[in-house]
């Protein structure tokens, strides 16, 4: 959100570079740009997908314009993409509203920060996410 | 409040995302997990799989409600990154009229395209 108080200075930039960031940064950095890939791959599925209602010999042509080894990497790409997603976004969906995270706690030295509650679920949805898209490469290759 | 309720809308939208799309991709991209679902995986694009499709009323619904869902949930994020960079009360009115306009004609288009394939789906095709 914008906001008047905290200006966002570093802009885009400040999604990649990020000094001493945790790994839970490069998610969030990760989640953004597998995001922006799947609305740019969805607009054009809308398009692509259209087709079927002109019928059958226009639905050929353009299955046919989308195929090929280019199409299928950048379509398992989109898998994988999708896998990555949608799976970090529960994480996120999670967090947010304050699952797995375990109960407040009194800030009582040596404090224990939130990273250490957050940090596994963080490698789980993401060994999670390496197996969906594992398994969608099997399938994938099995196919073609 | 309003930007809370855009929020919970765009959390909702993903969930739904999550259950459609992770079916569409099943069916259409995952040839082996279609093949458990009954739809020939490696014939998911052929014309006669596409038609009968087309002509399921249980498609069509899951289409227009993924084509809905996700349009919601793509253009309210773009959004958030896009306002994240600070733009000025104008620009900020052009993005949200602008992505809302893109939206809305976006999912009409989709709809019709759900409505009107049935027709076409009676074509013979190879």
């Amino acid at each position: 959100m914008a906001s008047r108080a905290h200006p966002n200075r570093l802009g885009i930039r400040g999604w990649v570079g990020g000094g001493r960031w945790g790994f839970e940064r490069y998610l969030y950095t990760l989640h953004r740009i597998t995001g922006l890939g799947l609305l740019a791959y969805f607009l054009m599925h809308i398009f692509v997908t259209s087709t079927r209602v002109l019928g059958p010999a226009s639905w050929k042509q353009a299955m046919d314009a989308v195929s090929g080894p280019l199409f299928a990497v950048g379509e398992y790409l989109v898998f994988a993409a999708f896998a990555f997603h949608a799976v970090n976004g529960v994480r996120l969906a999670l967090i947010e509203h304050g699952f797995l995270i375990g109960p407040p706690i009194e800030p009582i030295y040596p404090y224990a920060t939130s990273v250490g509650r957050q940090r596994p679920l963080a490698v789980a949805v993401m060994i999670v996410a390496g197996v969906i898209a594992l398994w969608g490469g099997l399938d994938f290759l099995t196919l073609r | 409040m309003r930007d809370r309720t855009l929020w919970t809308a765009h959390l909702g939208a993903g969930g739904l995302i999550l259950v459609f799309l992770g079916l569409h991709m099943a069916i259409m991209h995952l040839g082996l997990t279609g093949d458990g679902l009954g739809v020939p995986g490696d014939k998911a694009i052929d014309w006669a799989s596409v038609a009968l499709r087309a002509q399921s009323v249980f498609f069509a619904v899951t289409y227009v409600i993924l084509v809905g869902a996700t349009l919601y949930h793509g253009l309210y994020g773009l959004r958030n990154i896009l306002l994240e960079l600070n733009p000025g009360p104008a620009l900020r009115k052009v993005i949200d009229v602008g992505l809302s306009v893109v939206g809305l004609a976006l999912f009409a288009f989709g709809t019709w395209t759900a409505l009107a394939a049935p027709g076409a789906a009676t074509t013979v095709g190879g």
